[in-house]
């Protein structure tokens, strides 16, 4: 059964560790390759604006269970400087110096839940989510079963 | 849709008189059982079933109605009615004979237990008062489960004709057409979507035509979907085509919002068609019965 | 790991083989300037087939690059988008203007040197 992992986000490098990690915890899930892409690529946003305005941060990826549906959720969390203007921070366009560009918005667009938590000074947390009908879990569990 | 165990079970029903309730239905249950079966006959259910399967599936619902009247259990009954149902539905049984049939059990097990307890008012009274809501929670559990299950096999068949491919077919060289038909979801246009940026990897298609003709009805999701779809082609070097897309649709999508401003929309197919090979480069040539095409390149 | 930067007659072909850092794309940025000018290319063909992501970041980058390059007379072109990335890109609002888009090596060529006539009659 899928599990959670968490990545250290310290450098550039692990960027490519966090979405390669996403990747396989999408694919476990049963979620396409596009899908996969989709949650790589607000990963990716998301871990770069960690590296570039904070320094160094995590990223916890897990599966999530209800009944009629599941999923992966992507906590991206930093103690760093904290966004001052979250609402401008998630219009398109907005930017500080080029750090926080047009990520965070086009993040909320690949993915099917965004909530995003900053204080000034304290830090940022980002958690992202994206689902599948629980059908389909059944469905995929099915065929994994039947090829062995 | 929870129903918690206390449901079925009321505090001032006397142990023992539950207690006797049930062993007498048990009882009684070969004649109740008949009597059952035979009043499903008489009101044209389960038609679809021979009298022994009739009889075998009430034998079973007999005896786990009877043990939730006792255990006041929800858990079990729900996985039996979950059960049940799949085998039912599988058997082509309506709704309507499902709710049916419970109900007429209800009612069966009902008139049984008047005319037992009848020369007692009091006690019959408070039989009664034990066994009503208890019957009534059990039709619903059943009920409920049918429809539930009915649901979920309905979203599976959906599913199962989303997975068959539609085909992107090439016509010539670097043209290729996805003829899309039926009903179109967000799921269904996402996979389309995936097929159609494939074909164009594959085919190396300058120009895509999606021929819309024999598609109900489109909502904006997919119109999004669509639109989407000619970008994310144009950025593999392909340009779209829309074909059947009526003026009235396409005014009602510009109308809730969508761009329809970069898409190239043409009446039909077979106006998309030679567009399309305009776009290629091809001349085509009208002669007085038919139309010729030349490679001009 | 720097990208390899071939050069095919009047055209440049850069392939990207993996995610670049920001120095790489700033070293990438300034590699293709001095190539063109040295060569006065006409054209710059990027091929990102094998990038499985495309972010803010890197459409930036090249969104610069061609500024720079088109600042030196050459357009760019990016190839090999994957359609899972091309689907990523238009759901993220992503917008690869003025940048040129093409299937492959060959079609990017082709759009090049399209772009290249279409310069020369208006007398840019």
């Amino acid at each position: 059964m899928a599990s959670d992992i968490t990545v250290a986000i310290l450098c550039e490098h692990d960027m490519v560790t966090a979405r390669a990690a996403s990747r396989e915890l999408a694919q476990e899930l049963g979620f396409s390759r596009t899908d996969g892409t989709l949650v790589a690529t607000a990963i990716s946003e998301v871990a770069r604006n960690i590296v570039s305005h904070a320094g160094e941060g995590e990223i916890e990826l897990s599966p999530v269970y209800e009944p009629r549906r599941y999923g992966l959720v992507v906590v991206a969390r930093d103690s760093g400087p904290g966004i001052r203007d979250v609402e401008s921070a998630m219009t398109d366009g907005y930017s500080t110096c080029g750090s926080l560009g047009l990520g965070l918005p086009g993040a909320r667009r690949l993915m099917d839940e965004f909530e995003i938590d900053s204080t000034p000074g304290r830090g940022t947390t980002v958690t992202m989510k994206k689902w599948r009908e629980r059908d389909d879990l059944e469905r995929l569990r099915e065929r994994r079963t039947a090829v062995g | 849709m929870a129903l918690s165990d206390s449901a079925l079970k009321r505090p001032e029903i006397d142990g023992r008189l539950l207690s006797e309730l049930v062993d007498y239905l048990r009882h009684v249950s070969t004649d109740l059982r008949e009597e059952w079966v035979r009043r499903i006959a008489e009101a044209q259910l389960l038609g679809v079933m021979t009298p022994e399967e009739v009889f075998t599936e009430a034998t079973a619902v007999y005896d786990n109605y009877v043990d939730a009247l006792e255990t006041g259990s929800v858990e079990t009954l729900q996985a039996y009615a979950r059960d049940l149902s799949e085998r039912l539905i599988r058997r082509g049984i309506e709704t309507h004979e499902v709710l049916g049939i419970v109900l007429l059990l209800r009612d069966v097990l009902a008139r049984s237990l008047f005319e037992q307890y009848k020369s007692d008012s009091e006690l019959l009274n408070r039989i009664l008062d034990a066994y009503e809501p208890a019957a009534n929670r059990i039709a619903v559990t059943v009920g409920v489960s049918f429809v539930e299950e009915r649901e979920r096999v309905i979203r599976e068949q959906q599913a199962a004709i989303r997975e068959l491919s539609t085909p992107v077919l090439q016509v010539r060289d670097r043209l290729v057409i996805l003829p899309i038909i039926g009903m179109l979801d967000s799921q269904r246009a996402r996979q389309l979507t995936e097929q159609l940026l494939h074909a164009i990897q594959t085919n190396r298609a300058k120009v895509v035509v999606i021929d819309i003709t024999g598609v109900a009805s489109i909502d904006v999701t997919v119109a999004n979907h669509l639109v989407q779809t000619v970008k994310a082609s144009r950025l593999m070097g392909a340009s779209a085509i829309i074909t059947g897309l009526s003026s009235g649709i396409a005014q009602t999508l510009v109308d809730l919002g969508v761009d329809l401003s970069m898409m190239r929309t043409v009446g039909d197919l077979q106006g998309g068609l030679e567009e399309a090979e305009r776009l290629l480069g091809y001349k085509v040539i009208q002669s007085s019965e038919q139309h010729t095409v030349e490679d001009d390149d | 790991m720097s990208v390899p930067i071939l050069k095919q007659g009047d055209y440049l072909i850069a392939s990207i083989q993996s995610a670049l850092t920001d120095t790489e794309v700033l070293h990438l940025r300034d590699e293709l300037a001095s190539h063109v000018g040295r060569h006065r290319s006409r054209g710059i063909v990027i091929d990102v087939a094998a990038l499985d992501v495309i972010d803010s970041f890197v459409a930036r980058s090249l969104r610069e690059i061609a500024l720079t390059a088109r600042l030196r007379g050459a357009e760019t072109v990016i190839v090999g988008i994957q359609p899972d990335v091309a689907v990523a890109m238009v759901q993220f609002e992503l917008n690869l203007d003025p940048l040129h888009t093409a299937l492959d090596l060959e079609e990017g060529l082709t759009v090049l040197r399209r772009a290249f006539e279409e310069r020369k009659t208006v007398g840019v």
